[in-house]
């Protein structure tokens, strides 16, 4: 099952799961990853070999999708 | 404009794509906001490397020059010597402090609760393997191997320790958000390091480049146990 997570100020907070099979739930995690991009959220699908990726629609084979604030120079 | 722009001083992804050339798949969408910066190569870290030594001989020679010549030509100047030889050793102390402030304990802000912190650090110590979460666990910096060398990552900056393990360079990068748990606001910098090395040291501020033993003089405990693991890291993998 996959998940998508959103590092926010309560540590983290699942926002939808889905596997490839599921329609409702894929259907539902692509909607709640596209309200948090319009949020200013940015998406990162991470790998168990500790690879990620940025990605901007939802990786239907990725296990851990992980929505991120921006980053900036300090 | 998303929530995020709305709250905070960093732009929504929309106005991210808006700023300049859209960064291409796989790249870092910040890298829009600073478009007219070269994109960080081994090349041009090496350029900023050799640029920080120039600087600091420039700032060392004259005053180590005063330091021998003076006596030379009077004894009684020798007083002076000493003073030089402290600006000597003072000025590039004073740059090293400044670089070792990307690893400065944060105080923790008054709307992030403990728990949050608790979670945010278990959620960090998902994300790195088995030999870097009890690194987490004890001093809150993650350290990640890259093409550059090795990053160690805290909260509101980065070190990267380079090849060999004898040189670092400071990165100063922040995440919007200020009550955001540390160890979440390190998980930020890490997923966007992952994706995106090369952006993420073009988005990130380079405060400081020399030698690991002189910054080390300027960090917490906590932040020198992170920088001894990066350089150990680091020597594994000499420079080429």
């Amino acid at each position: 099952m996959s998940r998508l997570i959103r590092m926010d100020q309560t540590g983290h907070t699942v926002l939808a799961h889905w596997s490839p099979d599921d329609l409702a739930g894929t259907e539902a995690a692509r909607a709640a990853l596209q309200a948090e991009l319009d949020r200013g959220y940015l998406a990162v699908a991470s790998e168990p070999d500790g690879s990620a990726t940025a990605v901007r629609e939802l990786p239907l084979d990725s296990e851990l999708v992980i929505l991120r604030r921006p980053i900036a120079g300090g | 404009m998303g929530d995020l722009a709305a709250a905070g001083s960093l732009p929504a992804a929309g106005s991210l794509a808006a700023a300049g050339s859209l960064p291409g798949a796989g790249e870092l969408p910040e890298l829009a906001n600073v478009h007219w910066r070269e994109r960080v190569s081994e090349a041009s870290l090496r350029r900023a490397d050799r640029t920080w030594t120039l600087s600091i001989v420039a700032h060392e020679v004259p005053f180590l020059v005063t330091a021998v010549v003076l006596p030379l030509l009077a004894p009684v100047l020798a007083i002076v010597s000493v003073f030089a030889l402290g600006f000597a050793w003072t000025i590039p102390a004073l740059y090293a402090a400044r670089g070792a402030g990307v690893l400065r304990p944060q105080r923790r802000r008054a709307q992030t609760d403990a728990g949050a912190e608790t979670r945010a650090l278990g959620f960090l110590g998902d994300l790195v393997g088995h030999d870097v979460r009890e690194l987490v666990t004890r001093t809150g910096l993650a350290v990640e191997r890259g093409a550059f060398g090795v990053w160690v990552v805290g909260p509101a900056g980065a070190l990267l320790v380079r090849p060999g393990g004898r040189r670092v360079q400071c990165y100063c990068v922040r995440v919007a958000g200020g009550e955001l748990p540390a160890a979440d606001r390190v998980a930020h910098l890490l997923l966007a390091l992952r994706a995106d090395e090369s952006g993420f040291a073009t988005v990130a501020n380079l405060t400081w480049s020399g030698a690991c033993w002189r910054l080390r003089r300027h960090l917490s405990a906590s932040a020198r146990e992170g920088l001894a693991a990066g350089m150990a890291m680091a020597r594994e993998h000499p420079r080429g």
